[in-house]
């Protein structure tokens, strides 16, 4: 089992014209993903590097079935194309692209709660489940299939970790980047509730950053009902407050958001806390056993 | 992006928010012809992107004219300090005259975005002119909230009740239904992060006017407002910061001696944090990007070696797709060509990592490599506490 993507899984690449979207839809199919082809308004009909084109993503649902989308779409448009494919009817959405003001993604996402379609992103890396689907811009090789849940709001931060774990023998279940964004789609809590389900996940490796609360409230979830071990980093111990750090989401205001709340919020709710960045892998085959 | 107060003042009467009346002056002489016109007291305020002016001696009261260039004299030009600025202050370069207010009631208002219900929020409350994030710990009953529609924003309801809530009656009342719907109105057309008026005032006339005003840009939606970008001061900035942001970096300056390059926001956080904790001090954020090209790893140095405070430089790449040949190459033709001298500390993981190992093994330049973020960071601040 895994979460969220298999090998089953049909993926519409929206923006597959773009640069960022022909490399990326080509390393995903070369790592396996079933990549049905892509969607570029005023294109449709063509094929780009291999791939099908379509005008719209209801085209590629209806031809081909896709049942992800992933969107390398330009800030600009994004929210929109995000929209597009929730009203075609794609369960799975993911996001990789940076940049999507605020206000385009407070209506994206109160549309998105009329559909049944999950976002995941943006401005996040995507998903991998090992061996079966990468969605998204991390490096394949790096992965191994196993034990471990990843989910993060990092992008090379998840690489990192995943390198520590392979390094070590330890593979993933699934990894899912839920990105950097004040407002995003999928969060913790919906990530940490698939991995305490999924029956191959035996442990789960949480990577938090500073700014909002969505790691506060992920340890009262982990806290309440996640019956796995989780271990949880938390980046920008040494952040200063009301400075932007990179990710448009990862801001210390008004005193709140700081990693060592949100590390003692975890550690109350049971998680095995990582100090350094380098310890992440070890610590995982600590709590595993290993 | 932040704006003055004097800009975010132009912005407010263009959305029919109503500010006193007032001016902004570079000169005591031009502070002096402002108060003039406005014919009576006048408050002079220095322009600076931080809280806490008062304090700090950059708001005077003035009776006349000649109170009012008196009072620019000593605020321009005056290093402004204030627990929101750098311990040795901003220069004052400009200031604002307006029209002093006989103040009935101070209250509070402000927009900004609610993570957790992922839409905007109205914020007002009785406790005006007073930190508050104070008032949000000591009292949070004493702040209402609105969250607003998504698609459809505030509606009037909302605004009546914000307005009631205030205590506001009469004539005040309609004022201030129509200045929060304004407000907001500007908040959403110009995508701002943060509206915020403390105080906003009932005067002793009974009218609802914007005292102060705070306004900030999501940097995320500035290519749909370039009116806005126009407003940017760059002399509120750190040069550094400035220099970064024309290359795409995202670079913040910190204070200690171990700079860091990275790709990724979260590593370079955890980098940071990394040399905190093997005893160093991070001299700054700085994530180059996921494609860590040679043209920003040459300005990314170029930013680095000019803070004289850094003595050692680490760089923590972790790219997969990136080629670590190609990065090595930029790393060699920006160390050759700056003339580089400090100490560097190499990380990289990517593909083609043994031909750029053995490329920077082989370019005489004295590169320390380092197997893991760990050992990078030990040894970066290692380096560093050698060189200070």
């Amino acid at each position: 089992m895994s979460v969220l993507v298999d090998k089953s899984t049909r993926v519409v690449v929206q923006g597959i014209t773009g640069k960022e979207g022909a490399f990326h839809a080509a390393r995903c199919k070369e790592y396996g993903t079933h990549v049905v082809g892509g969607v570029t308004p005023g294109k449709g009909g063509t094929t780009h590097e291999g791939f099908a084109v379509w005008n719209t993503v209801e085209a590629a649902v209806r031809q081909e079935g896709a049942d992800c989308a992933l969107i390398f779409v330009p800030p600009p448009a994004a929210a929109d194309a995000i929209m597009e494919a929730a009203a075609a009817g794609v369960p799975l959405v993911i996001c990789i692209t940076e940049g999507i003001p605020v206000t385009d993604m407070v209506r994206a996402k109160h549309y998105l709660a009329s559909t049944t379609s999950r976002l995941i992103g943006p401005n996040c890396p995507g998903v991998i489940t090992p061996d079966e689907a990468k969605i998204g811009i991390m490096p394949g090789h790096i992965h191994k299939r196993g034990p471990v849940g990843v989910v993060s709001r990092s992008g090379t931060l998840t690489y990192e970790v995943v390198g520590q774990l392979t390094a070590r023998g330890i593979g993933q279940s699934s990894c899912v980047g839920i990105g950097g964004d004040p407002v995003n789609g999928t969060n913790f809590i919906d990530v940490l509730r698939l991995f305490n389900d999924d029956s191959e996940t035996r442990a789960i490796m949480m990577i938090g950053e500073i700014g909002g609360n969505a790691e506060e409230d992920a340890a009262a979830f982990i806290k309440a009902h996640v019956k796995k071990p989780v271990v949880a980093f938390i980046c920008g111990q040494t952040a200063p407050p009301g400075r932007r750090m990179g990710h448009a989401g990862a801001i210390i205001a008004g005193g709140k958001g700081t990693a060592a709340e949100k590390m003692t919020a975890l550690g109350a709710a049971g998680a095995t806390l990582v100090r350094s960045p380098a310890d992440m892998g070890a610590t995982v085959a600590t709590v595993l056993g290993v | 992006m932040k704006i003055h107060e004097y800009q975010a003042k132009v912005l407010l009467r263009e959305f029919g928010v109503p500010v006193p009346d007032g001016d902004v002056a570079d000169t005591p002489t031009a502070a002096r012809a402002i108060a003039q016109r406005l014919g009576a007291r006048v408050v002079v305020k220095a322009q600076v992107h931080a809280g806490g002016r008062g304090k700090g001696g950059g708001i005077k009261l003035a009776d006349d004219a000649a109170g009012a260039e008196r009072a620019a004299a000593q605020i321009l030009g005056m290093h402004l300090k204030t627990p929101q600025t750098p311990p040795e202050g901003i220069l004052v370069r400009s200031v604002w005259v307006e029209q002093a207010s006989a103040i009935d009631r101070e209250l509070y208002l402000s927009m900004t975005l609610d993570r957790v219900r992922a839409t905007h929020v109205v914020m007002a409350s009785q406790a005006g002119g007073m930190e508050i994030e104070e008032v949000a710990e000591r009292t949070p009953e004493k702040i209402l909230r609105e969250w607003t529609h998504p698609a459809l924003g505030l509606g009037d309801f909302q605004a009546r009740r914000l307005a009631f809530g205030l205590g506001l009656v009469g004539e005040a009342f309609k004022q201030g239904v129509g200045l929060i719907r304004n407000l907001f109105r500007l908040y959403l057309a110009k995508d701002c992060s943060l509206v915020e008026i403390n105080p906003l005032v009932v005067t002793k006339d009974g009218r609802v006017l914007a005292l102060d005003a705070k306004l900030n840009f999501d940097d995320n939606a500035l290519y749909r407002h370039p009116e806005v970008v126009a407003l940017r001061d760059v002399h509120e900035e750190d040069p550094l910061d400035v220099e970064a942001s024309k290359y795409g970096l995202n670079y913040i300056k910190l204070d200690g001696s171990v700079a860091c390059m990275v790709n990724g926001a979260g590593l370079a956080m955890a980098t940071m944090d990394i040399v905190k904790l093997a005893g160093g001090e991070p001299a700054n954020f700085l994530d180059v990007g996921g494609g860590a090209s040679p043209e920003q790893i040459e300005n990314a140095f170029r930013i680095l070696s000019s803070d004289p405070a850094v003595k050692a430089i680490f760089i923590n790449v972790f790219g997969g797709i990136l080629r670590v040949d190609r990065l090595a190459e930029g790393i060699i033709a920006a160390v050759r060509k700056l003339g580089l001298t400090l100490p560097v500390v190499l990380r990289a993981e990517g593909t083609n990592v043994e031909q750029g190992k053995k490329m920077l093994a082989d370019s005489g330049l004295s590169l320390i490599m380092a197997a893991d973020m760990g050992e990078g960071a030990r040894k970066v601040v290692e380096l560093a506490g050698r060189a200070s």
